[in-house]
């Protein structure tokens, strides 16, 4: 991973594409600004992982989970 | 052509029913191609089953079943990407984290599977607001304060 100290205001680019901003500081929260291509998509880390937890947990369905499915589809 | 899936042994489909991920799904990058098969004698729930992969299969179910005012802005990249002219080119559905009891199993309505019908092109869209859990209890009348 790459350190870069930054003050307030300061910049990275990343690229030709992309950049990021220390829009401003409060406390102990850094509140950055992102350009990016539409393309590319932005998201805050914690929750990017927990999607990705999520659906490794919903694909591991056993089947006979899965049967349970059946008997209860007329009560939803 | 004939596909072999998780839940249902072999399943013939058809190329118009394959959907196309283009950005593939957070966990599964190798996923691209998936189709929406249903259950018999279950309106509710569906399988999105990857047509490469027997494994990888999810049960999905519109959310709207569940949570009536279901809400979420869907970023311009998102139109352009599936390509979605109109409102009804959009089907929305959720991935379902099935659990014993049944009656404690969760939707994920943080990252609704966006899919366009017309051009069979879908994506899981993860809304960065806060209001929505990964683990919404899929029985609404259990859950707590909605954040």
């Amino acid at each position: 991973m790459l350190v870069l100290t930054r003050k307030l205001q300061e910049a990275i680019k990343i690229g030709d594409d992309i950049e990021i901003q220390v829009v401003s500081i409060d406390g102990d929260q850094v509140k950055l600004g992102i350009t990016a291509p539409k393309q590319i998509d932005i998201y805050r880390k914690e929750i990017y992982l927990d999607i990705q937890k999520e659906n490794s947990e919903a694909a591991q369905v056993p089947t006979d989970l899965f049967d349970l499915l059946q008997k209860n589809s007329i009560n939803d | 052509m004939n596909i072999q899936t998780k839940y249902f042994g072999e399943v013939v489909i058809e190329e118009k029913q394959m959907i196309q991920f283009p950005q593939a799904i957070p966990g599964f990058p190798n996923q691209t191609n998936f189709v929406l098969l249903e259950l018999p004698n279950n309106p509710i729930f569906h399988v999105l089953q990857s047509v490469t992969d027997e494994a990888v299969a999810f049960i999905v179910t519109n959310p709207y079943h569940f949570y009536k005012d279901y809400a979420f802005d869907l970023d311009d990249s998102t139109l352009e990407l599936l390509e979605i002219k109109s409102e009804h080119d959009i089907l929305v559905y959720v991935i379902v984290s099935l659990k014993e009891p049944f009656t404690s199993s969760t939707i994920n309505l943080q990252a609704p599977i966006i899919i366009n019908q017309t051009a069979n092109k879908a994506k899981q869209y993860i809304t960065n607001d806060k209001v929505h859990d990964t683990r919404t209890p899929i029985t609404p009348s259990h859950t707590k304060e909605e954040k």
